[in-house]
């Protein structure tokens, strides 16, 4: 097994498929009367959050709890190098604390990697600037395999802000790993020029939303920042919305058994129309359930419990 | 003090004695000269570094005039020109002149100070260049490194202004514009890093727009660190058609490459980014060529805590004053009059050092440096004599190695160490 999970490129196809398995065993262990399993008993997890995200520090922190491991919420919010501690000063207080594993998010890329290279326990890359997050990559490819049964093969498309966006990176690295064709579709200026050559090259690029929803069997929407207009990306909201926002019409395209996807939180109205997210095709409520059961295989896994 | 170096080969030539007496380099070596057995050992004039970041005054915890001579001499140089960026900015005589005298105080290379072109480096007014040129520091290079001069109105007027002194405008080129955030050199790397891209249009978009300006004006222009194979074809063309432009590479930028980002360890995060393997073959190419006539080592110490953090708050550079010929040596081999010319004559005459970058004949300033290449060195940072730590080349096996220098006859470093 390996130590870290900074990247979905730490992951080839049979660990990544170990996770998903073991989330499983997970989630049906959930689903009984003891919540609880003895598996991280006497073990230290710790929540090292430098970036607000309460849905992320909730869903590990119930999957390191469910798995009986302490955990220790450290919440490092608005530090950077000027104020606060230095990221190394608090890995030298995590490892004196003797964590098995630190859980951080954090808005500079690469934190992850900074980290595992000052503590002996385990990282796991809980979402990193505009890098990764792994466990997030993990749960949507869970919950693409419990809803159509299988990951080889599927076609899945991933649009939005590809660019800023740490979702994506994670998904295109582990989709393609375990043969997923993905297309990554946006406004040009959003979607990096090599991202086949970067990421992986089973991945397709489209600048049209519309000629690629009948063949996508997955479609992604990725959150989009009304700030990006400052910048230019794009020329407005409602221009936005109107090119790459997925709406009833659009979702008509799709094939029947397609499913709709968003990580979450959502600009309802933006990239998505509320009635998509709330129909029957979205797994949106179903991501997050997954999140834990995932979370707990990750940290079962890298901390090796028994 | 006289000495005589004993079966020396000048630039590569046969063995033959060299004298040192009183300064400059003689015929013959008096009585009681100390002999130095040279066999093996290759003369070279003292390099000549035109970008070197001293970090006095302002962060003295970062390297000192004194530190960063130190390292200089150890590393074969008897020139250094150091850059304006420091604290107070060096914009104005006073500052300039006290860099210029802390470095005759140290006395282990001539530290010629660089005028700031803007006051406090922010772009919006010219310094008082004039008084920094006729100040006791003789200011001839004017930049301000670590920014670009961006508006172009000023930089045409910068170009102008230095006509009457001899001077020449030092371009740190990078459009701010493009690379707002910029961590690293945009392509499939940072793609994957999810770091923010420093596109090569941002240094190549400037040069070309400045070697147009410099044609308008009839002006000098020197270019700091080209990083870019896009930056050398602009160089090339503005070259043919006579422009007065020179440029320089650093030593990192002949070697290494962004893949290096992916540990994200800021040892090697430097501005301009290291780039593609690509771009370093059309460096290395363009050195050979002479469309980039010099070696610089933007040598930029930083304090331990300025790189031990997240990539994205790590200030950018990188040491080099101590591994310059070393790395010279490994990309090019024993090309001594390429190194002579790129590392120590073409330097010196655009800094318009008299003194330094001389043939080693009879009669001309005794700056010169011995060097052993068959000796192979592990690169160990705790040895380095920069006050800093942030070498890239860590646990890199390097050829060459500086065996003595001599600043005027003066011996800076003998038997590998310095004197002082
Ligand atoms: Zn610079």
């Amino acid at each position: 097994m390996i130590k870290h999970l900074r990247s979905a490129a730490d992951l080839d196809a049979a660990t990544a498929t170990l996770i998903l398995d073991t989330a499983a065993e997970m989630a049906a262990l959930s689903g009984r009367e003891v919540k609880k399993l003895p598996a991280l008993r006497g073990r230290t997890v710790v929540n090292l959050f430098y970036e607000d995200s309460t849905r992320t520090r909730i869903s590990f922190e119930a999957a390191a709890k469910r798995l009986s491991a302490d955990v220790i919420n450290f919440s490092a919010k608005g530090s950077s190098v000027s104020k606060g501690e230095s990221l190394k000063d608090t890995a030298l207080t995590l490892q004196a604390m003797g964590a098995d594993a630190v859980v951080i998010r954090h808005s500079a890329s690469g934190a992850p990697h900074r980290l595992a290279g000052w503590v002996d326990g385990s990282v796991v890359n809980a979402g990193d600037g505009t890098h990764e997050h792994p466990t997030q990559a993990l749960l949507d490819a869970y919950t693409m395999r419990s809803r159509l049964g299988r990951l080889d093969g599927l076609r899945v498309a991933i649009v939005g802000d590809v660019l800023h966006s740490r979702v994506a990176r994670s998904n295109v690295l582990l989709l393609t790993t375990l043969g997923a064709q993905v297309t990554v579709v946006g406004p040009p200026t959003l979607i990096p020029l090599d991202v086949a050559a970067a990421l992986s090259s089973r991945t397709r690029v489209s600048y049209d939303l519309d000629a690629v929803l009948p063949d996508s069997d997955v479609v992604m929407m990725l959150r989009v920042q009304t700030e990006r207009m400052q910048d230019s990306y794009f020329p407005s909201a409602r221009e936005y919305s109107r090119r790459y926002g997925l709406d009833m019409p659009r979702m008509k395209k799709l094939p029947e058994h397609a499913i709709v996807m968003h990580p979450g939180p959502m600009n309802r109205g933006m990239e998505i129309a509320p009635e998509v997210a709330d129909s029957p095709r979205s797994t949106i409520v179903e991501q997050v359930a997954n999140g834990v059961s995932v979370r707990m295989a990750v940290l079962y896994l890298l901390l090796g419990g028994k | 003090m006289a000495y005589l170096l004993k079966d020396v080969s000048i630039l590569g030539g046969s063995p033959t004695d060299l004298a040192i007496v009183d300064g400059v380099i003689a015929g013959d070596a008096p009585e009681g000269a100390e002999v130095i057995d040279a066999t093996g050992l290759v003369a070279l004039p003292g390099l000549v570094d035109v970008h070197t970041h001293l970090r006095e005054p302002g962060r003295e915890d970062a390297e000192t005039v004194e530190t960063g001579s130190r390292a200089a001499a150890l590393g074969g140089y008897t020139a250094v020109c150091a850059m304006a960026n420091t604290s107070p900015v060096a914009d104005t005589a006073g500052v300039v002149e006290q860099v210029w005298r802390l470095g005759r105080e140290a006395g282990l290379v001539d530290v010629q100070p660089i005028g700031a072109v803007t006051i406090g480096l922010a772009g919006k007014q010219l310094a008082e260049l004039g008084a920094m040129a006729s100040s006791a520091a003789n200011v001839r290079i004017f930049s301000d490194d670590g920014f670009c001069v961006a508006d172009p109105r000023l930089m045409r007027r910068a170009l102008e202004y230095v006509k009457a002194f001899d001077g020449v405008i030092a371009q740190h080129a990078e459009e701010p514009r493009l690379t707002e955030g910029a961590q690293m050199h945009e392509g499939e790397v940072s793609t994957r890093l999810g770091l923010t891209g420093w596109p090569a249009v941002a240094e190549e978009a400037i040069i070309a727009r400045d070697v147009l300006l410099a044609e308008h004006v009839g002006s000098r222009l020197h270019v700091c660190h080209v990083s870019t194979a896009g930056s050398v074809e602009v160089l090339r063309q503005a070259k043919a058609r006579g422009v007065r432009v020179t440029a320089e590479v650093t030593p990192h930028h002949l070697l290494l490459t962004d893949e290096l980002a992916a540990g994200y360890d800021p040892v090697f995060k430097v501005n301009p980014p290291l780039r593609t393997r690509s771009d370093v073959e059309a460096l290395r190419q363009a050195l050979l060529d002479g469309v980039i006539d010099v070696v610089a080592t933007d040598h930029a110490p930083h304090a331990v805590q300025d790189k031990e953090c997240e990539w994205a708050y790590a200030r950018p550079g990188m040491l080099g004053l101590e591994t310059a010929l070393p790395i010279v040596l490994s990309v090019f081999g024993e090309k001594w009059d390429l190194i002579a010319d790129r590392m120590s004559i073409a330097p010196a005459r655009i800094a318009g050092l008299t003194g330094h970058g001389g043939d080693l004949s009879a009669g001309t300033p005794a700056n010169l440096t011995l060097v052993d290449p068959s000796a192979r060195r592990v690169v160990d940072p705790a040895e380095l004599a920069s006050r800093s730590r942030n070498t890239p080349y860590a646990g890199m096996t390097l050829p060459g190695r500086i065996v003595a220098t001599f600043l005027r006859g003066e011996a800076t470093v003998l038997d590998g160490k310095a004197v002082k």
